[in-house]
């Protein structure tokens, strides 16, 4: 079957020498920007470098040292190793991303499914709100919020005579996982109420008529149906939340390293003292190929049940 | 078709502004090819009349400073003394130069990382604020010029130069070379609040003795003034160098031993680590008289500074920083600071205890200007650097900030306070080891105090670990035990 007339001009067209050359510049990008830093990351993660102090001018190949180090029985799991710092952020993700985000954003959107009015639009435009803000502006005002004695929170907190608990310096992480999932979930809220809004209306009125329960018609029928939307949005949130620099602007990875993830972690160590290029580079690397892993298991799990995100 | 074309017109409009903002030229800071550098740096012949009048010449300087917040003290000189001077006298010499103060960072920490990252990519404004703690290691790494190596032989023809002595010329100086001038120096001490010595019954001139005599006066303030924090000392990763410069290093020096022996270039480690780890552990584990918040959340210092602004800290551990700057300048500032904080020396752990066998102990360091290597002007530059450091412009600057300049023919007027703390104690005075690996050793000082104050690590433990680190930094030949 034919879909228009000229289509076996346009498949002689797109055969491999006219293809390839529209795909070049595409290509030619993704290789400038992605792969080459890569390469280049990898490269110095084999060195000693430093942007200051004697190892900046005459820099050496260190092999795998640097790789051995962070990976050092001995160290790697106790404060301010690099698996202490992946286990604070395996936390920050499950917490903040899949409960915070992902979870709190479908409970949104199922909640507020099929409603019109003033509350469906006033948390709409509160969560995209937040969601909006740049990342500083949200910080500072978090900085404010969280304050021991003059924050919202503790404000509302002591006229429930439910004590005044200092956030940032006894609950960093606790803050932190509050705080990422109040930035983020109006992006799954959003993305999963596009997906509900596809749904045909009839399905869900045939289960009424049924006599299916609220519950019921969730688990049974819009779960199943929305499985690919929540497999795009998992994957995006816990990417951008594995990933994400801003608690570095409430806690700055403190106190004593407890919410060290490791995207401020990788900064203190490039950044910090002489800048040490080459224990940053072997971090970033780690990081990223964790990140290409995840990407790798989405993919894989879509690709197996046939979803389409 | 007219409104799309207008709508085309509109987009391109748009994209060639949005290239232009992003254009180095845009934002203040310039891209200098190396040949341009070097062809600039040629005199310019003495005949040059014929020639038509030449470009303005723009000149920038990144202060690290805010204006009406940390730093305005020195906005203030730069832009009310030094700009209409400096552009005063160019114009005598026939050339039209605009000084520009960048205001900007003022975190010392990120300052440091923001000069290295511009230099290394041949940008950032023409003249530097620059700690001279961290000239070892930008020269190390290659990133600093001598100054006479920039801007020819007028730097070491300069009259300042005879006004400043060796020592406070080596502030910004490595293996004899000078890259920058310093604005000042200073020392360390005890600050306390008069008010709260007097609610308690402690004597107006308090001078303590030991260490045994600074916790005997925090414990008073403790069980009198249950509502005040007894005593700072400060700490922890998150206030970067001052935790050693302020905190840490007085205490070092007060159990008789520096962290690096100038004799043998190497750095020590031992007993001496483990006792001054112990001041933190009884302040802030063992007797509850510091408040470990301030050492361990982000900002703490800041924090610390406004609770002692407030009243809300009875003995605080700083540099004269405190006093000269913090304390005149926004929000923190103390119009009558005279009546309220007095000025006491830091002890050794008992006298005679100290470095050298002193009694009383303190180190000093400075912060300045260096001119950066990829300077279009270094000519121009050096011009600045010498109107800034002249006697008239310091004069300048001592009626805005009075304090221990670098130049001897420029006195501390009007404060009595600082001239007789610049008289007690830079006799006593020591400085930091001029080593490029100096600045992540300090970082590991800083994790040492950290693990200390909040409880994970035992002072022993602590410096146990500093050593195992400072082997990975400077190499097991450069370490040596301490007492």
């Amino acid at each position: 079957m034919t879909l228009y007339p000229d289509e076996a001009r346009v498949r002689t067209w797109l055969r491999p020498p006219t293809s390839a050359a529209m795909l070049l510049p595409g290509l030619l990008l993704v290789l400038t920007f992605l792969v080459l830093p890569f390469i280049w990351t990898l490269v110095i993660s084999l060195t000693n470098q430093q942007m200051l102090g004697p190892h900046a001018a005459s820099w050496s190949w260190v092999g795998l040292d640097n790789y051995a180090r962070l990976f050092d029985p001995a160290t790697w799991l106790s404060r301010g190793g690099f698996g202490w710092s992946l286990w604070l952020t395996v936390q920050f993700v499950l917490c903040s991303a899949v409960l915070g985000q992902a979870a709190l954003g479908l409970a949104l959107a199922w909640t507020l499914y099929g409603q019109h009015g003033v509350v469906r639009e006033a948390v709409f435009s509160l969560a995209i709100v937040a969601w909006i803000l740049p990342d500083t502006v949200v910080a500072f005002a978090w900085l404010a919020i969280l304050h021991p004695d003059q924050g919202a929170i503790n404000v509302a907190l002591g006229a429930l005579g439910l004590g005044q608990p200092d956030w940032l310096y006894h609950h960093a992480m606790l803050a932190l996982v509050l705080f990422n999932a109040w930035r983020g979930a109006a992006f799954s809220m959003l993305l999963f109420s596009a997906a509900l809004a596809g749904i045909p209306p009839s399905y869900l009125e045939v289960a009424t008529v049924t006599g299916a329960s609220g519950w019921q018609k969730f688990r049974d029928l819009v779960l199943p149906l929305l499985q690919g939307a929540i497999i795009t949005d998992l994957m995006l949130v816990i990417l951008w939340t594995f990933n994400t620099f801003t608690p570095f602007l409430l806690t700055g990875g403190g106190p004593s390293q407890t919410t060290e993830v490791l995207s401020i972690y990788t900064y203190h160590t490039a950044f910090e003292g002489s800048l040490d290029f080459g224990r940053g580079a072997a971090i970033s690397t780690v990081v990223l190929l964790v990140n290409l892993l995840l990407g790798l298991v989405f993919l894989a799990y879509v690709r197996r049940h046939r979803l389409h995100p | 078709m007219l409104r799309r074309m207008f709508g085309l017109a509109l987009v391109s409009t748009a994209m060639v502004t949005l290239f232009a903002a992003c254009s180095p030229s845009a934002s203040g800071l310039r891209t200098i090819p190396v040949s341009q550098a070097e062809t600039a740096a040629s005199p310019v012949p003495a005949t040059a009349v014929a020639l038509p009048p030449a470009e303005p010449i723009k000149l920038a300087i990144n202060c690290g400073c805010v204006q009406g917040g940390d730093g305005d003290n020195a906005y203030r000189w730069l832009t009310e003394v030094v700009t209409p001077r400096f552009e005063g006298k160019m114009r005598e010499e026939g050339k039209t130069v605009h000084l520009e103060v960048i205001p900007g960072v003022v975190d010392a920490e990120a300052l440091k990382k923001q000069h290295a990252l511009d230099i290394k990519a041949r940008q950032g404004a023409d003249i530097l604020a620059f700690d001279g703690f961290w000239t070892p290691e930008f020269v190390a790494a290659g990133l600093l010029k001598p100054l006479d190596e920039l801007a020819g032989p007028a730097v070491n023809a300069w009259e300042g130069w005879a006004h400043i002595p060796p020592p406070l010329q080596a502030i910004m100086g490595y293996q004899g070379r000078r890259y920058g001038i310093a604005e000042g120096t200073d020392v360390r001490g005890l600050w306390y609040r008069k008010d709260i010595f007097k609610d308690v019954g402690l004597p107006d001139g308090w001078q303590p003795r030991s260490w045994d005599d600074i916790f005997a006066a925090a414990r008073l303030i403790q069980q009198k003034r249950p509502d005040v924090v007894p005593l700072q000392v400060i700490g922890g990763t998150v206030n970067g160098e001052a935790t050693t410069m302020q905190g840490w290093y007085p205490l070092l020096l007060g159990t008789g031993v520096n962290v690096y022996n100038f004799d043998t270039n190497k750095y020590t480690s031992g007993q001496a680590m483990i006792d001054a780890l112990n001041f933190y552990k009884r302040v802030y584990v063992d007797e509850k008289l510091g408040n470990p918040r301030w050492q361990l959340v982000k900002g703490g210092r800041d924090q610390s500074q406004t609770a002692f602004h407030d009243g809300k800290i009875a003995i605080y551990a700083e540099g004269d920083y405190l006093w000269r700057a913090v304390l005149t300048e926004g929000d923190t500032a103390l119009p009558n600071k005279e009546s309220l904080v007095g000025w006491a020396a830091m002890p050794a752990t008992a006298p005679g205890k100290g470095i050298r066998g002193q009694d009383y102990v303190t180190v000093s360091g400075g912060t300045g200007y260096v001119i950066n290597p990829n300077t279009a002007h270094p000519t121009e530059a050096w011009a600045l650097m010498s109107t800034m450091f002249s006697k008239e412009s310091l004069d300048g600057f001592q009626k805005i900030e009075p304090r221990i300049r670098v130049r001897d023919d420029v006195a501390v007027p009007n404060d009595p306070l600082m001239t007789a703390l610049a008289k007690q104690m830079l006799p006593l005075t020591t400085t930091r080891p001029a080593d490029p690996s100096y600045p992540a050793v300090s970082v590991a000082i800083q994790q040492a105090t950290e693990r200390v104050i909040d409880g994970e690590q035992t002072p022993a433990e602590a410096a146990a670990a500093f050593e195992k680190r400072l082997t990975e930094i400077v190499g097991a030949d450069r370490v040596e035990r301490s007492r």
